[in-house]
């Protein structure tokens, strides 16, 4: 998108940026630091994985390849959104580890640079690039997972505060960050749609009243934490647009994290699975004294899941040519998730049925195999079935938005 | 992994799909596809005129040869909208045909065929044996020399319409190898082909004894061109079912939703009931996958190696996506789903005859692991 007094490079010029910036990530990209990085930011459950990735975020930014083409005045680099896809195209060719400020820049910066004030911008963009400012997303409730509209975190107004009480859960690094993003209810008038109740605040986590408790996850890392808000006062001027906007920003952030509004801070904060290594695993896996790819059941398998994955890559590009989605335009959108995600979960699984006895190995065993990558891939699957609307919830919204079929339970 | 089609379209492809998306739906609504399962013939001849004359039988064959010169990427939309509609008629049967004359044909051959198949002339394959063997290099069938052409002996199954042809290409052994031969049904004495009772009861395949026939020497194509006309002939078949599969899925689901969203059950309309709403939306979802591989496999057909990758995917997405769509087409109408009234099982034979013919989804899948490993 352009942008007003920002010039499109020329190919030259974008063609020495980029390959400068293949020549910075060839060289500062640290592959295996000697132990596991995550692969989201959801997953960042040591002090030494989150110490090595804010580090690394710092450095790629003072490098100028993260925020490249935000604006100067607020710690961006002021460049065509050109640069920043160089730059981040450089990151993905050498696979470089993730950013971990992903809710600060993928979420809440995107969000002031649209809406905020001038104050908001100088005071929050830099910290976040930098990563000096950690911020996390304060969206779903214990009560209210996958209805998000319901969200009952109470607000009420007392002066220049708002005085928070309840509880928010699934909060990726909220025992690290400085910042929330919260989504909590102003008011509950009869008559009024759940939405119409709620609010948006840019929320502080360091003051009296909010504790955080981490969640251990199934795979036995941590993560994610619960918060509790027990008469946790916060600065009014955190509020974004008016009382009772919340539902509409928030689904804004959710545009810009699509990409779809904004030019984005650059990087990505998960990395995709890398499906095609599962050929790579039943190659080098033996069942019967075979490999698993010569026994005619697993092949037969491993085709349908060979299928199924380039089935989700040409949804992605179909979706992009309106002559091939006439029927039904919003189909391939609205199944997205559900289709990937499941047959992520799918595959993963899949892939420990290769592994013979040594699948009964786990993350941190020499003999693991791929330090138990495979099984580590499993269990996180269901953040993605779960996470952001289940799948069960992701099907009613299919049936009910591009089928046509009535709603009720 | 290498090989995989890529996707993408041509104007001709979207102009196509629109004409034969309004065509197929008024030519061929369920009462006359209903009166037409009835029919002897089992189709309209002076639909099948209007399509000749709309040049859809012209749109694969070269140019000089008078065809539009396109590609089979253009025929597949039309292929799709024909499955949707279960519009009856030997337009799967003329296309494969040409297309084996394209790929194998002697130039003489050619001249001699290709105009009047583009203009509405009807043919067909004789490719399938007894052993119902997708395997098409597995024949038994006989060429023989004979004064100066050939004798011709075995059995052929599953020749569709061939009743109505004035062309049938077979396979058949000739010095041990595979060759294919042009049969004129002028030649074909009434006994020699006895109708079939299949499982579509939209389509009319044939038995053909090929005792008795005879063909003259031009009529058989060269040992190498045959095998590569067969290796082409597959491909297409395959591509050309997992459109008429993917417009036959689109189909059932949507006269499923249709009930869903009546039919009401317990004081609700079933459509509200996660344990119908749920598994419809799981086969609306393969049906797309199945259409993304259909639109790439189009795209990729003319690729080498890319080509096949993507059209055996395709077959295979298609038939998964189509089976398990109208097999719970019939489950969730309930009572009504198990008459013969009932519009899912027109679907579902449908879905088990393009399955049965050219290989279903595991045979692709067979395939394709030689291929992608």
């Amino acid at each position: 998108m352009a942008i007003a007094g920002v010039a499109k490079p020329t190919e030259a010029e974008l063609k020495e940026y980029s390959a400068e910036a293949q020549a910075w990530f060839k060289e500062n990209t640290v592959r295996d630091p000697g132990f596991m990085l995550p692969l989201t930011f959801m997953e960042v459950s040591t002090d030494q994985q989150f110490d090595f990735l804010r580090e690394w975020q710092c450095k790629v930014y003072e490098a100028g390849y993260l925020g490249a083409s935000w604006p100067k005045k607020y710690g961006g680099g002021g460049l065509h959104p050109d640069y920043q896809r160089a730059a981040t195209r450089a990151m993905k060719d050498h696979d470089a580890p993730i950013m971990i400020n992903a809710i600060g820049i993928g979420w809440a910066g995107p969000l002031l640079l649209d809406i905020g004030s001038e104050e908001q911008k100088q005071k929050y963009i830099k910290g976040m690039l930098n990563a000096e400012d950690i911020w996390c997303q304060g969206f779903s409730e214990p009560e209210h997972g996958s209805d998000l509209g319901n969200a009952q975190l109470k607000a009420v107004r007392d002066g220049d505060e708002y005085v928070l009480n309840g509880s928010k859960i699934w909060t990726s690094l909220g025992d690290r960050a400085k910042y929330m993003i919260l989504l909590a209810r102003t008011s509950n008038n009869e008559g009024d749609s759940k939405y119409a109740g709620l609010s948006f605040f840019l929320n502080p986590m360091n003051v009296p009243g909010i504790e955080t408790r981490p969640i251990k996850k199934l795979t036995g890392e941590y993560g994610f934490v619960q918060c509790f808000f027990t008469d946790a006062r916060i600065p009014a001027e955190g509020l974004m647009g008016g009382e009772g906007d919340g539902w509409k920003i928030a689904m804004k952030t959710l545009e810009y994290e699509r990409g779809a509004k904004v030019n984005l801070a650059g990087g990505y904060f998960l990395k995709e699975l890398d499906v095609m290594g599962i050929v790579d695993v039943a190659r080098r896996s033996l069942r019967g004294g075979r490999p698993v790819l010569d026994d005619p059941v697993m092949r037969d398998q491993l085709v349908e899941y060979m299928i199924d994955i380039q089935a989700q890559n040409l949804n992605n590009y179909r979706r992009r040519m309106p002559p091939l989605v006439q029927d039904r335009p919003m189909g391939l959108p609205l199944m997205s998730k559900l289709a990937r995600t499941e047959m992520i979960r799918e595959l993963t699984e899949f892939s420990l049925q290769f592994q013979g006895a040594k699948a009964g190995y786990y993350v941190g065993d020499n003999n693991a195999v791929d330090d138990g990558y495979w099984h580590r891939a499993y269990l996180n699957s269901f953040s993605a079935t779960i996470g952001g609307g289940t799948s069960q919830v992701q099907k009613n919204i299919v049936a009910e938005h591009v089928l046509g079929l009535p709603k009720g339970r | 992994m290498k090989n995989l089609g890529t996707i993408g379209f041509s104007e001709e492809q979207v102009e196509l799909m629109d004409v034969a998306t309004s065509f197929c739906r008024d030519k061929s609504p369920m009462e006359k596809v209903r009166a037409l399962m009835e029919d002897a013939r089992g189709y309209d001849p002076d639909i099948w005129q209007e399509i000749a004359d709309l040049g859809w039988l012209a749109i694969a064959v070269p140019e000089q040869h008078e065809g539009v010169g396109l590609s089979l990427a253009e025929v597949v939309p039309i292929m799709e909208q024909m499955g949707r509609h279960l519009l009856a008629g030997p337009f799967m049967a003329t296309t494969l045909a040409a297309q084996a004359l394209v790929a194998g044909g002697s130039e003489t051959q050619k001249s001699a065929w290709l105009p009047q198949i583009a203009s509405g002339t009807i043919a067909t394959l004789a490719l399938t044996e007894k052993e119902g063997d997708w395997n098409f290099n597995n024949v038994t069938a006989k060429a023989e020399a004979s004064g100066g052409g050939y004798a011709l002996s075995g059995t052929k199954q599953f020749v569709t319409y061939a009743e109505d042809t004035k062309l049938i290409i077979a396979s058949v052994m000739l010095d041990s190898a595979v060759r294919l031969v042009l049969i004129e049904r002028s030649t074909i004495a009434d006994g020699a082909l006895r109708r079939e009772a299949i499982i579509d009861e939209t389509k009319r395949s044939f038995e053909l004894t090929l005792d008795g026939i005879s063909v003259d020497a031009g009529a058989v194509m060269d040992a190498d061109m045959s095998k590569a006309a067969l290796a082409h002939v597959d491909l297409a078949a395959n591509l050309l079912q997992s459109a008429e599969m993917c417009g036959g899925t689109q189909a059932v689901i949507d006269y499923t939703l249709d009930y869903l969203r009546t039919r009401k059950q317990f004081g609700k309309v079933i459509g509200e009931y996660q344990a119908l709403k749920h598994p419809i939306t799981d086969a609306y979802v393969a049906y797309e996958k199945a259409r993304s591989h259909m639109f790439s496999a189009a795209h990729s057909f003319a690729d080498q190696g890319r080509g096949e990758v993507a059209t055996r995917m395709a077959k295979a997405a298609a038939d998964k996506a189509y089976s398990h769509a109208a097999d719970r087409a019939i489950q969730f109408h309930g009572g009504f789903g198990f008459t013969h009234d009932c519009d899912a099982q027109l679907y579902r034979r449908n879905a088990i005859w393009n399955a049965s013919q050219f290989g279903d989804a595991a045979w692709q899948r067979m395939k394709l692991a030689d291929l992608l490993f």
